[in-house]
Order: C-alpha cells, then sequence, then structure tokens
C-alpha cells in the first residue's frame, strides 16, 4: 500500500475532480457530491474547503481564514482538517 | 444509491436527497435476479419526456440532490441526453445506471456534454462464457470496450458486480479487471432477494463458506491498493444477524418514479399489496413526498410491532426491510426476519442451511427475466 505523504503548509491542494463541492440552498449548507454519495459539510469545513484549495498554497489560504474570523494560529486545526479530507479521498495534492 | 446494507445513518432533513427515475423497464438483458416486477412488461404506459422533465424539476424544488438514471436499461430512451441536460441545468449531480448496452461512443460523447456527472456499469462475470449464461445475451466483450471509453471519456465510473453463487468464486477476478480498467469504484452488491431474484433465491444464495472467502479477498485488496480502488461490499443480509436499515428508513431520503410514474420509497415497494401507491400523473410530487398515505405509511415508529417497538436499535435499522417482512411474513409492518430477534427469523436460517446442501451450480435451471411471467403454469 502506498505510503501517504502528510500534507504541509507549502502544500497546493485541489479538490479531487469527481467531486462537486457546492452551496445548497434546501439544505442551508455547503455539500460535496461524488458518485453515489453526499457529504453535508458544517461551516468551518466548508470555510476551509472554500479558502485553501485551488492555486494557492494552504498556508495563504489559512493566513486569509485569519484575517476574515480574526483568529490567529489556526494553522493546526486547517491542516487536521485537510489531512481527514485527503485520506477521504475529497482533495489532493497539486503536482 | 444509498448501500441496502450500510448503516450509515444520513440526515436529510426530511428531503428526498437520493432520486431516482426508472425510465423504462424495458431490457435486452434477462438477468434472472432483476430488481424489475416478474409481471414488468403489463407497465407499457411510459413517463413522456415533458413529464419526466416536470418530474425532475419538482425533486429539485423538494431538495433531492442525487439522481439515478436507471430502468430497464435506461439507454433505450432516446431521450435519456436531453433529461440528462436537463437535470444537470436544475443542479442535481447526474449518475447513469446502466448494463452498457446501448452505450456508444458517440452516445456517451453526447451524454458527457449534456452534464452526465458518473456511470455505473454492471457486469455479471469475469469470462464470457459465464456472463453470456447470466445475462442471456452475448454481451461480455461490449461491456469491456465500453467500460474502456467511459474511462477514456473522463467518467468516474463504479463497476456494479451482482453478486451470487454463480460468480462470487470470481471476487479476485472482478478486482484485478477493475484495476485494470481503471475504475475508480468495484460495488460487489450480494443479490437483496425480491421479485426475480427471489424466483431464484435457491440457486443463486452463496454458502457462508463463498461468502467468507469472499470478503476476505476484498479486505486484503482494499490493503493492497488502497486508494486507487474503493471497494464497496453491500452484505448479504440474509448472512447478517442485523438488519439493514433498508433505504436509511421508508420515505426518508429516497424517492424512486417508476417507468408508470408510479412513486414509491424504493424500487421494490409495489411488490407489497394494499398500499396504494401515488401517481405523478395524478399528484404533485410535494404532496407525494411528504403528505400521502403510501410515504407515511412506514415513517417514524408507530407503525412498529414487537420485537421494533421496545428494540433499542430501531432508530437504527428502523426494523429493516418492509418489502423483506412482507415477501416472508405475509405483513409488511413485521420486524424484518433477518434480524436474530425475529420470531421469523429461522425462516432465514433455513434458506441459508438449504444453500449448504444443494448441487452444484447449474444443476437446477435459472428462471431468466422475460415477459409473460408469470406463465399460468408456474407458481409464485
Amino acid at each position: 500500500m502506498e505510503i501517504e505523504r502528510r500534507i504541509s503548509p507549502d502544500d497546493v491542494v485541489e479538490l479531487n475532480p469527481n467531486y462537486h463541492f457546492r452551496w445548497e440552498e434546501p439544505q442551508q449548507a455547503h455539500v460535496l457530491l461524488y458518485p453515489e454519495g453526499i457529504v453535508k459539510l458544517n461551516q468551518t469545513a466548508a470555510a476551509i474547503l472554500e479558502a485553501c484549495t485551488g492555486s494557492s498554497s494552504i498556508a495563504a489560504g489559512t493566513e486569509e481564514l485569519s484575517r476574515r474570523y480574526r483568529r490567529r494560529d489556526l494553522s493546526a486545526e486547517v491542516l487536521k482538517f485537510l489531512e481527514v479530507a485527503h485520506a477521504k479521498g475529497w482533495i489532493r495534492v497539486k503536482s | 444509491m444509498p448501500k441496502a446494507g450500510s448503516g450509515l445513518s444520513l440526515d436529510g432533513l426530511g428531503m428526498p436527497l437520493w432520486l431516482v427515475i426508472e425510465l423504462t423497464y424495458k431490457c435486452p438483458l434477462k438477468c434472472p435476479w432483476c430488481s424489475n416486477p416478474v409481471d414488468f412488461d403489463r407497465y407499457r404506459n411510459e413517463l413522456t419526456t415533458q413529464e419526466w422533465k416536470s418530474v425532475l424539476r419538482e425533486g429539485r424544488r423538494l431538495g433531492s440532490l442525487q439522481l439515478g438514471f436507471s430502468g430497464g436499461e435506461p439507454m433505450l430512451r432516446r431521450d435519456l441526453e436531453e433529461l440528462v441536460e436537463e437535470a444537470d441545468r436544475l443542479g442535481y449531480y447526474t449518475n447513469l445506471i446502466t448494463s452498457g448496452v446501448g452505450l456508444n461512443p458517440k452516445r456517451l460523447r453526447a451524454l458527457k456534454k449534456a452534464g452526465l456527472k458518473q456511470i455505473q456499469l454492471s457486469l455479471q462475470a469475469c469470462d464470457q462464457e459465464l456472463n453470456e449464461k447470466l445475462v442471456g445475451l452475448d454481451v461480455f466483450d461490449h461491456k469491456i470496450s465500453i467500460a474502456r471509453t467511459i474511462k477514456a471519456e473522463g467518467f468516474p465510473m463504479v463497476l456494479n458486480v451482482p453478486v451470487s453463487r454463480y460468480n462470487i468464486d470470481q471476487t479476485e477476478a472482478f478486482i484485478e479487471l477493475a484495476a485494470d480498467l481503471g475504475v475508480e469504484y468495484v460495488e460487489f452488491a450480494n443479490l437483496q432477494y425480491y421479485n426475480w431474484a427471489l424466483l431464484n433465491r435457491a440457486e443463486l444464495l452463496p454458502t457462508r463458506e463463498q461468502l467468507a472467502r469472499s470478503e476476505a479477498q476484498v479486505n486484503a485488496a482494499r490493503e493492497r491498493l488502497g486508494k486507487k480502488l474503493t471497494i464497496y461490499f453491500v452484505v448479504p443480509d440474509y448472512h447478517d444477524q442485523r438488519p439493514k436499515a433498508c433505504m436509511n428508513g421508508w420515505g426518508s431520503i429516497h424517492l424512486t418514479i417508476a417507468p408508470d410514474g408510479t412513486a414509491l420509497p424504493c424500487q421494490e415497494a409495489r411488490l407489497i399489496k394494499g398500499i396504494d401507491f401515488p401517481n405523478v400523473r395524478e399528484h404533485g410530487l410535494d404532496w407525494i413526498w411528504n403528505t400521502s398515505p403510501g410515504f407515511n405509511q412506514f415513517r417514524g415508529d408507530t407503525w412498529m410491532k414487537e420485537p421494533c417497538r421496545s428494540c433499542s436499535e430501531r432508530e437504527k435499522d428502523f426494523g429493516g426491510c418492509r418489502c423483506q417482512a412482507f415477501l416472508l411474513t405475509g405483513d409488511a409492518s413485521n420486524t424484518d426476519p433477518v434480524c436474530a430477534k425475529s420470531p421469523n427469523r429461522h425462516l432465514i436460517d433455513d434458506l441459508i442451511s438449504g444453500a449448504e446442501k444443494r448441487e452444484s451450480c447449474g444443476s437446477k435451471p435459472l428462471i431468466m427475466r422475460e415477459g409473460g411471467y408469470p406463465r399460468r403454469t408456474d407458481v409464485i
């Protein structure tokens, strides 16, 4: 079995292209849709996915979250969630 | 679809998160475990393109998110691409559940363009001979070839294996094939015994030993392949001691619309006699889901009898499957006889024991899915 690399703040991660992440009005929540599955995300999880996936590094996304929520030292919390999301296959490290 | 054997409970806030539309009961294959009604050919009044579109719009208004295009064989509907396009526009995550027959590169590209997100392709055996025997048609090579095209077109794909005594010993070969095809998911769907599968149950039910071996092979492959291939193993509920949390509860998150517009809490529910299921031609989907007596019949737990009524697990498994309770005990509000606490569990144990004592595969013929059943000479 391949050894999973831990995610680091310098990584750029992206959403698994088979997953669709969006706001769902009737649920009043963000959802992840994928083959045969639905995940309803809480506000924190959705905010992290929004800020930390795409083109900038996790560190840059974390800074943005810190500014938006006026909280310092979010790094550990963000990394912890992203590692769970990575293990579940929701996101992948961009090469 | 929510895995029938899954214990996972998903709170849909009372919305039909999963909408399955069975576009037609027609299918070129003759699978002897088909989940369609045994008298499927009596239902000829399929919804029109416009009627299906109206179902899709109403479903989204009710909060449906995942949409399955199913059948029968949905590829037989020439308006499939048009319906997928409408569904995508409305914001569904669209899944096509197909045998692959009727699918070709041209239609695949059209479906991709229409916004189709995912394809679930069924495969019944890892070799041509057994596959033909099980589905009644020589389509193995086509299925493999179309699986490769599906991947080439960039669709995520679930390879769905309906598991019976006949193909369970090919578990490892299926996993190898799935890895070779590059699919993301393989689903070993041990058969659930309703409709055609029920007619053939004695011949299809695997033995305990077969099942244990298959599950061990699945677990070993999960270790070996990690995230490259996700393997779902839907347990055959007969061999379990606890009933499945069927459909996550009646009228909880799942809504099926049959080809003739009949709305059902699951694709098998019309086999329960005495429930008047509403039809989208006569009622709005909102009334059907929220108000109709059919969808409220087994919601909550006030309908439950003992041992469910006082059981600490009643909110976990909802008493199991209503269809199974009806088929095996004659009363849909009884505890699913799969449950070890059910006074009827011996019915299931007898069936499993019977499976151990049978002769080899093929010593008795399978009743293949065909029109005109039941014939007068047949006894259900």
